[in-house]
């Protein structure tokens, strides 16, 4: 099959389409004894229209795939230190060594030094966070954008976005990186108290994002002031410790 | 990884017949397994790793009591390494079904993993997941649809950098996804195409961080295409509920721009195994893709939905193109997207001829009779749509190769040309006389007895002599 060369060039060009064909059709086309009609077809998941594709899809899955969470084989090299300034974590495979630092050395805000994700909820942080221009338009239009990639969607308070999160995107309420900021604090300061998730930027909850200072939460009081002074104060998990498993007198509805 | 697992590419000693031999028995196995519907990717993946990977590793039934102090130790630990060690233990235990049953029994088990994955220490995180993964390997629904709290998070972090990391939460995905409807009716609106074609996109240049230079000699290297690939199938094949509400997600254009990328992929890659990947990515965005079309969201003409790029045809044909012969399942595939983009658009139609597309089309009658019947029906999409269209299928191979289609006997093929026939003989004046002059009515004659189709070919044979 032969293209013609200025296809190439097309689908390097910009996106839209030639205006269409005038249609004009005659009552006799189609008509018995023919009978073609254009229409879509629609094909379900176990078609057998499928079966060739489907055959060498698996052929080549055999051929390259292996488990993936299998017992590492990676290499072991000598032990070393992450390299960032602050940082002594050590590491004896370089698959470790990778994710810890995208993880905590990665997306990380140059302001309040927490680390997120990824790169969209990193400049959505530092946006809804650190910048005053940013709370001035949000007096005044929808700011707060949805935090789905792909979901265009804003609204006029974090709140908002949350409901939308819960109710539209079916998340979690409790989701770990949209918790609102606590209190009326200006943006540089980092709220250290008993209450409420924030703690000292290098760590715990590194990867929190955003919200509007007037907002007040309602939540719950924490309960992490039942717990021993034993938990290390670098572990979170969501809104305070309230969550591990043994902790049967704060259930909640869900798992 | 990925470099890791392409080793097993390599025959290792093997003669070139024994390998086709031993190709043709697998494929005849799998479409048995197919007809029986017993072809699961993921089960699959996994049996034919645990013989090769576990060896004589025994996996241990973890109980209740085993779970809880695991969990206890990576949730309050007070080393690090002993944090890590307790997953480890407690990953090993849910490679069996019993410990996997008992830990969603567990109540809070979910939670606390849930929570360790959310975690900001990294080595926690990635043996949470790991724990995870274990567990979308079940082929209970129910053990899946326990991990619902946690597909918020995977699809997150499917925006990262960490290669590795994103690798085993597309795996994880993917088998839940396969296993659970439940989970599939969440993924979407949780934005998983989305996530998944932004995973695509991120191309070959992901960031790595920085060497160390003292020890580390070699930094494994990140191969998004090939671990999305392998994720993206089955998680798109398998996403076809609610269809409504992927396209009201501007899935139709995602799926496009998919395609955009692909074509660009293949045409400047010269690396085999990133084109065998392009390859196994072009099918289910293909199906999903045309599939998608036959919602009835998708019809609204001028909606904000409606897919209108025609890059979508180049890319569609410089894909069908370039695996013509790596990859020949992709053709009528391909073809059946082409029907569903034609059918009911005037828009692709005329794009179709002014990008000059109708000759290739024409020369893939020869194919098979499949392909031949869907080479026809979009044909006929165009030509049914008027004079305007059939002026420009006119001039040209049409009338030749319609007759060389004449020649054959399938009846379908035959059947198919026959319509076009009465379309040409409709809309385009002089079609019929040509036809006479090229023989036409004697390429008629020996269809002439055929049951389903001497009706029309006896209108045909009328509608040439008088018009």
């Amino acid at each position: 099959m032969q293209l013609p060369p200025a296809l190439h060039a097309r689908l390097a060009g910009a996106p839209g389409a030639a205006a269409p064909l005038p249609v004009q059709r005659d009552s006799l086309a189609g008509n018995a004894p023919f009978r073609f009609a254009a229409r879509q077809v629609r094909f379900p998941r176990e078609h057998e229209f499928f079966e060739d594709g489907d055959v060498q899809r698996h052929l080549y899955l055999q051929d390259v795939i292996t488990q993936v969470a299998a017992e590492p084989e990676r290499p072991r090299v000598p032990e070393f230190t992450c390299q960032v300034a602050g940082c002594c974590q050590a590491f004896d495979t370089l698959e470790d060594y990778e994710h810890h630092y995208h993880t905590l050395h990665g997306n990380v805000c140059s302001s309040c030094k927490r680390a997120f994700p990824s790169g969209h909820l990193l400049d959505t942080h530092i946006q809804e966070w650190h910048d005053s221009l940013f709370q001035i338009l949000a007096e005044r239009q929808d700011m707060y954008q949805c935090l789905v990639e792909g979901c265009t969607e804003k609204f006029r308070t974090s709140r908002d976005r949350k409901e939308h999160l819960v109710t539209h995107h079916l998340y979690p309420a409790d989701f770990r990186f949209d918790k609102p900021r606590k209190g009326r604090r200006p943006a540089s300061q980092v709220s250290t108290e008993a209450i409420g998730e924030d703690r000292a930027p290098s760590e715990g909850d590194a990867m929190e994002v955003c919200s509007e200072q007037a907002e007040a939460h309602s939540e719950p009081p924490r309960e992490r002031r039942v717990y021993s002074h034993r938990i290390p104060s670098t572990v979170c998990f969501g809104q305070g410790a309230s969550r591990g498993f043994k902790s049967t007198k704060k259930r909640s509805k869900r798992q | 990884m990925w470099s890791g697992r392409r080793g097993l590419l390599r025959s290792s000693g093997c003669g070139v017949e024994e390998l086709r031999c031993r190709r043709r028995e697998r494929e005849a196995a799998l479409r048995k397994a197919r007809r029986e519907q017993q072809l699961v990717s993921k089960r699959l993946l996994r049996d034919e790793a645990t013989e090769e990977a576990e060896g004589g590793c025994v996996v241990v039934i973890l109980g209740e009591a085993e779970i809880q102090e695991f969990l206890r130790l990576a949730q309050r630990g007070t080393e690090e390494k002993e944090r890590e060690r307790a997953l480890v233990s407690l990953r090993r235990g849910l490679q069996h079904p019993e410990t996997q049953q008992t830990f969603i029994r567990l109540e809070g088990s979910i939670r606390t993993l849930v929570g360790l994955l959310t975690s900001n220490q990294a080595l926690l995180q990635l043996e949470a997941a790991r724990c995870l993964h274990e567990l979308s390997h079940s082929e209970q629904s129910a053990v899946a649809e326990a991990c619902l709290p946690a597909t918020s998070y995977l699809l997150t972090y499917l925006s990262g950098h960490s290669s590795d990391f994103i690798e085993l939460c597309l795996y994880t995905l993917g088998n839940l996804i396969v296993e659970s409807e439940a989970v599939r009716r969440q993924l979407l609106p949780q934005g998983i195409v989305p996530a998944l074609a932004a995973c695509i996109q991120l191309g070959p240049g992901l960031y790595s961080p920085p060497a160390h230079t003292a020890t580390v000699t070699a930094w494994p290297k990140a191969e998004p295409w090939g671990s999305c690939g392998v994720c993206l199938v089955p998680s798109l094949h398998h996403l076809q509920v609610n269809n409504a509400l992927l396209i009201t997600q501007g899935a139709l254009t995602t799926l496009g721009l998919l395609l955009l990328d692909l074509a660009a992929a293949v045409q400047r890659t010269e690396d085999a195994g990133l084109e065998l990947v392009c390859g196994q990515l072009v099918c289910p965005v293909v199906r999903c893709l045309s599939n998608l079309l036959t919602e009835a969201a998708a019809e609204t003409v001028g909606g904000p939905m409606q897919l209108r790029d025609e890059r979508v045809l180049a890319a569609l044909f410089i894909l069908l193109q370039f695996f013509l012969h790596k990859q020949p399942s992709l053709l009528p595939e391909g073809l059946w997207l082409l029907n569903n983009l034609t059918a009911n658009s005037p828009s692709f139609c005329t794009s179709l001829i002014s990008l000059d597309l109708i000759e290739p089309l024409l020369h893939l009658l020869s194919v098979s009779n499949v392909v031949s019947v869907l080479v026809l029906t979009v044909l006929c999409n165009v030509a049914e749509k008027g004079p305007a269209y059939c002026q420009h299928l006119w001039p040209g191979l049409l009338l030749p190769t319609l007759l060389d289609t004449l020649a054959l006997s399938d009846t379908e093929v035959v059947g198919q040309s026959l319509e076009l026939l009465q379309l040409l003989f409709l809309y385009q004046p002089g079609a019929a006389q040509a036809f006479l002059q090229q023989s036409g009515l004697q390429a008629l004659q020996r269809h002439e007895e055929v049951a389903q189709l001497q009706d029309r070919v006896h209108a045909l044979q009328q509608t040439a002599l008088h018009g």
